[in-house]
């Protein structure tokens, strides 16, 4: 299986305090993958590293064998934790933006999907509901055609049924060639479109597998292994 | 169907015994078409991996034929059906007999309540 993302030793720290600490990961093609962990466990600082935000203090990251760099981020579709969007734009400059600036943007996918929803293409950001803003950016992250997705938190603070939609979206776009990363601590609404998961803490991997593995062993879900395996560690 | 999953058990396995209930119901007739894997995935909101897992198991067993690019069938092949049946009748017993075990009833005793019960429907 072709490795997407490789992580060896990989160190962040803020003032001398870790947020990720030697840290070695490897995600493989065709995959989705839950990066599950506690608050404060170095799930966003590891995202943020991936899709080139931030520099590492220590060790090595590469994305299908380059550095973080612009071949990188040309391969990388990064969904941030928060709207990152003026308000001030219509839907339709987005899509300029998006097509001006990724390559692998596939406008006709974005609109169909915006169709779906009923998002008028000419509306201004502004005018949206936050929950409306918030698929608008799923949308454009989900029509490129990356090589690894990096989804910060995109179910935290959306209904039940925008979590629906959100989970959907990641299924129906699935491609055997692509990865998804999915970073949250609502585990049992992530859990059935789950391959593999990996448990963070204090910036280390501290467990990883694959999910229906893990129910078949342990006759426990994620979410259940998820509370007995942090329940036992300080600062949870 | 009914995607209801619980979240202590392999996916793929509900899966299996979602689609092998389905069959014993009669929704999915023998020789009918089965949807392509990306859209039974979508259907039941599950990873795609996971569900193509489901069927290739199924395929193993016999009760799905695969048609190439025409996509999954059910299989007409009585005998494998009538197995299937069994199995997961078998499977029903079992599952019955350990919740009457737990209330320490044998299977002996188990089976006279449902017979009065058939009397009781009887009598109605």
């Amino acid at each position: 299986m072709d490795c997407v993302l490789r992580a060896t030793g990989l160190t962040k720290r803020y003032h001398g305090n870790p947020a990720l600490d030697n840290l070695n990961l490897e995600l493989n093609q065709g995959r989705i993958i839950g990066l599950l962990g506690p608050n404060g466990s170095g799930k966003t600082t590891f995202i943020k590293m991936a899709a080139g935000l931030l520099t590492p203090t220590a060790g090595e990251l590469t994305i299908c064998g380059e550095k973080i760099g612009p071949a990188s981020k040309a391969m990388v579709s990064y969904l941030p934790d928060r709207t990152c969007f003026s308000k001030q734009r219509k839907v339709t400059e987005l899509l300029d933006f998006f097509g001006d600036f990724y390559q692998d943007f596939d406008r006709s996918r974005a609109e169909q999907m915006l169709t779906a929803l009923g998002i008028d293409p000419g509306a201004r950001m502004r005018t949206l509901s936050k929950g409306t803003q918030e698929k608008v950016q799923l949308v454009l992250t989900m029509s490129r055609r990356a090589r690894l997705y990096l989804l910060d938190e995109p179910i935290g603070g959306v209904d039940p049924a925008a979590r629906d939609y959100i989970l959907n979206t990641i299924i129906n776009n699935y491609d055997p060639s692509a990865t998804v990363l999915i970073s949250t601590h609502l585990i049992s609404d992530v859990e059935r479109v789950l391959d593999e998961f990996v448990f963070l803490y204090q910036g280390k991997v501290i467990q990883k597998g694959e999910a229906d593995a893990v129910r078949e062993e342990t006759g426990k879900s994620l979410d259940e292994l998820f509370r007995e395996v942090f329940k036992c560690l300080p600062n949870c | 169907m009914n995607w209801k999953f619980a979240g202590d058990r392999p996916l793929y396995q509900q899966i299996m015994a979602l689609i092998r209930g389905a069959i014993l119901r009669g929704e999915l007739p023998p020789g009918g078409k089965i949807p392509s894997v990306r859209d039974l995935a979508a259907e039941a909101q599950v990873n795609p991996n996971t569900m193509q897992r489901a069927m290739t198991e199924l395929e193993r067993e016999g009760l799905l034929v695969s048609g190439g690019t025409s996509g999954r069938t059910i299989t007409e092949d009585s005998e494998i059906l009538e197995e299937m049946r069994d199995g997961a009748l078998r499977e029903l017993a079992q599952e019955c007999a350990e919740k009457f075990m737990v209330f320490g009833i044998t299977p002996t005793q188990a089976a006279q309540l449902l017979l009065n019960l058939e009397k009781e429907r009887e009598e109605m």
